[in-house]
């Protein structure tokens, strides 16, 4: 299973182009969900309106070269290793999660585009990447939504209690749990089941894809886009207004370590 | 004056949930972050942005003044032991402050109460506080005013 493109068995019965078509749609989806939302929730306007605000607000002019090392700094300190969730559970959940997802997504792009022609043979490495992805996704999305997302954790609510803000997360994991299972029972030979997953698997992606506009899918565009101006304002000085680090040594270290906020 | 949640800043940590002591710092059900419920019932504690690990909240000003430009925002850094103040005045002054969290280590004068002796049915029963009159160090018996100290006079 683990070695086997999917897509390929299945551009057996559906033809190649079908396939690459419905890729292009999810992504034409995706490009207008986020178009949508940028006019109606403003988010762009805000984030140059920001800009504005600590450009006015700065102690000093970064130069092209400072802010080019400040960005790169931020994706691959920040941004790589989502390091605003801090040390913790939340932090490799999601780490986990959006790696998985990543790798799921190009293995399909490529398995889609690259090797679903007849007599196109697919290089062990995607699949085994896909179904890798995939994996990673469920173990880091079920860990946060189970037992670490803030409703739950903070706020004492049951796990099953779902509302609007899952949508992104639970129909991630419907994609990747469904991918999963299709592809299990493709190799397997069990027609009926694989064709109910195949089905499951559709409908999963043109919810995610389609409900951009409703879901926190573009948050994978906004926080990044907020970290490298978070570290930017901390270099010209502005800083939103905080006051700088204060010139102390470290004297409590650990010993003043947080606790989990689960206090109700 | 009520907090308010920059978006962009916050993860959802629930933190400021936790800490709330109105509360009223709830997790918002259509993005997961944080949100202020019931601004009219906040009573500008501070707690919440104090405790919020990625400075994501801030208080809004009355809005007679707010729009001309103040701000007042704290960075609080817990293995330094210091929290810092910035106050932004409308006319573009600015004032930076350092104070001690604390000076001894965490958690060191934090009262041991479950270690103490159970306090029995009279103390319970009696109009004593707890620690009372002991801990409020006032040799036994509470302070009185003799009569013939009083001042002569008109009490308002």
């Amino acid at each position: 299973m683990m070695s086997i493109n999917p897509f390929a068995t299945l551009a057996e019965t559906i033809s190649p182009s079908a396939i690459q078509g419905f890729v292009l749609v999810m992504l034409a989806l995706i490009v207008l969900g986020i178009v949508i939302q940028m006019i109606h929730h403003k988010n762009v306007t805000y984030f140059f309106n920001n800009a504005k605000k600590a450009k006015l607000a700065a102690e000093r002019e970064i130069g092209a070269g400072e802010k080019t090392a400040i960005i790169l700094k931020t994706v691959v300190h920040d941004i790589a290793t989502t390091a605003e969730l801090g040390a913790g559970k939340r932090r490799i959940a999601h780490v986990m999660g959006m790696y998985g997802t990543i790798l799921f997504w190009v293995a399909s792009v490529v398995m889609v585009f690259g090797y679903t022609a007849a007599g196109t043979a697919t290089p062990t490495v995607w699949p085994m990447i896909w179904h890798v992805g995939a994996i990673m996704t469920c173990v880091g999305g079920y860990w946060f939504w189970l037992f670490l997302r803030v409703d739950v954790l903070a706020e004492a609510h049951p796990w099953y209690r779902i509302i609007k803000a899952d949508l992104f997360v639970l129909a991630l994991l419907a994609c990747a749990t469904t991918g999963l299972a299709w592809s299990y029972f493709q190799s397997s030979g069990s027609t009926g089941l694989e064709y109910l997953f195949l089905v499951l698997f559709i409908t999963s992606n043109i919810v995610l894809f389609g409900g951009v506009y409703w879901s926190k899918f573009a948050h994978m565009i906004y926080k990044p886009g907020a970290a490298i101006q978070k570290n930017l304002a901390e270099a010209d000085g502005s800083r939103d207004n905080l006051p700088p680090l204060a010139d102390a040594p470290k004297q409590f270290g650990l010993g003043i370590k947080r606790e989990q906020p689960k206090h109700y | 004056m009520s907090t308010f949640v920059y978006m962009t800043r916050c993860d959802g940590c629930g933190h400021c949930v936790d800490i709330c002591p109105s509360d009223i710092m709830h997790i918002d059900e259509n993005i997961r972050r944080a949100v202020n419920i019931e601004p009219n019932f906040c009573w500008e504690c501070y707690s919440c942005v104090k405790a919020c690990p990625n400075h994501a909240i801030d208080v809004r000003g009355y809005a007679d003044f707010a729009p001309m430009g103040h701000s007042v925002r704290v960075r609080r850094e817990e293995e330094k032991g210091t929290i810092s103040w910035k106050i932004k005045f409308r006319n573009g002054t600015t004032k930076d402050f350092v104070s001690p969290i604390t000076t001894k280590p965490w958690g060191k004068f934090i009262p041991k109460l479950a270690d103490g002796d159970k306090p029995k049915q009279e103390e319970i029963n009696s109009q004593m506080l707890y620690t009372e009159p002991n801990g409020l160090n006032i040799d036994g018996k509470l302070p009185s005013v003799p009569k013939d100290t009083f001042k002569k006079g008109v009490y308002y």
